[in-house]
């Protein structure tokens, strides 16, 4: 059963990363990204995915198909009521090895999409909502 | 328990990976490698990535991890068939995964490793 404009899954576990991407997949085969496009935002997804299954405990992942300024696009949010982020900046800066994927989730994920926004608050819980555009 | 499956070929492996690789598979993965290389004495290892739609940063970590791995034991790791999507994701992904080595396919791949491996044999001079 799903929605016609925006939809949403439970992220707890590795498997549900793996769902998480098979979802943004067809999401970003149906608004008609190109093959790269769609495994940009699946990548970033799946970075986002992951932090909210490590280190939020769990979380949900919603999408929805934008349009904006004869743009279309898609935006997808990742929340958890985790511990949050105590230092966003740090969180944002590329990982200590350079090139080897470590602690590359954050900055990483906002390299491949065209908008990218965090929201933490310590003890509540983090937010990132991205979008790509086509 | 998932597992994906490690062939012989004579003194390589061939890991092809097939399935949607979650973490916990690809850890999995990266000590089934490190125990059979051990077991083995192999000189190679090809991995087929071919059928991953996607290579993120933890995945693209393992890849690195592999590679090291199988240096230290005195193996060659291939990485073989990047799909061009996945090759541009991870340049822009700034995931450049330092001391890998690629293949078109499992067949360049091969004489790659057997190439590395007759240099290996030349003797040094001095």
């Amino acid at each position: 059963m799903s929605r016609a404009q925006g939809e949403s899954i439970a992220v707890a576990t590795d498997k549900d990363v793996v769902l998480a991407r098979q979802a943004i997949r067809r999401a970003a085969q149906g608004v008609g990204f190109s093959i790269v496009d769609q495994t940009k935002i699946v990548t970033a997804v799946s970075e986002l995915a992951r932090n909210a299954v490590l280190y939020g405990g769990g979380g949900t992942l919603e999408w929805e198909p934008v349009a904006q300024n004869g743009k279309t696009g898609l935006r997808v949010t990742v929340s958890d009521q985790g511990p949050g982020i105590e230092d966003l900046a740090m969180a944002m800066k590329d990982g200590w090895s350079t090139g080897t994927g470590l602690g590359m989730g954050l900055p990483g994920a906002k390299r491949l999409v065209s908008e990218f926004d965090i929201a933490s608050t310590p003890g509540l819980g983090t937010v990132v909502t991205i979008a790509r555009w086509k | 328990m998932e597992r994906i499956p490690i062939l012989r070929m004579g003194r390589y492996l061939l890991v092809t990976i097939q399935i949607e690789m979650d973490d916990q598979i690809a850890i999995r993965l990266q000590e089934d490698l490190t125990r059979m290389i051990e077991k083995t004495g192999a000189r190679g290892v090809l991995m087929d990535i071919s059928a991953l739609e996607m290579v993120d940063s933890f995945i693209g970590r393992m890849i690195s991890q592999i590679s090291a791995m199988s240096r230290i034991l005195n193996a060659r790791t291939i990485v073989v068939g990047m799909r061009p999507a996945v090759a541009i994701t991870l340049v822009e992904l700034g995931l450049t995964m330092p001391g890998v080595r690629t293949a078109l396919n499992v067949e360049r791949g091969m004489e790659m490793l057997t190439a590395a491996e007759d240099s290996d044999d030349v003797p040094r001079a001095g």
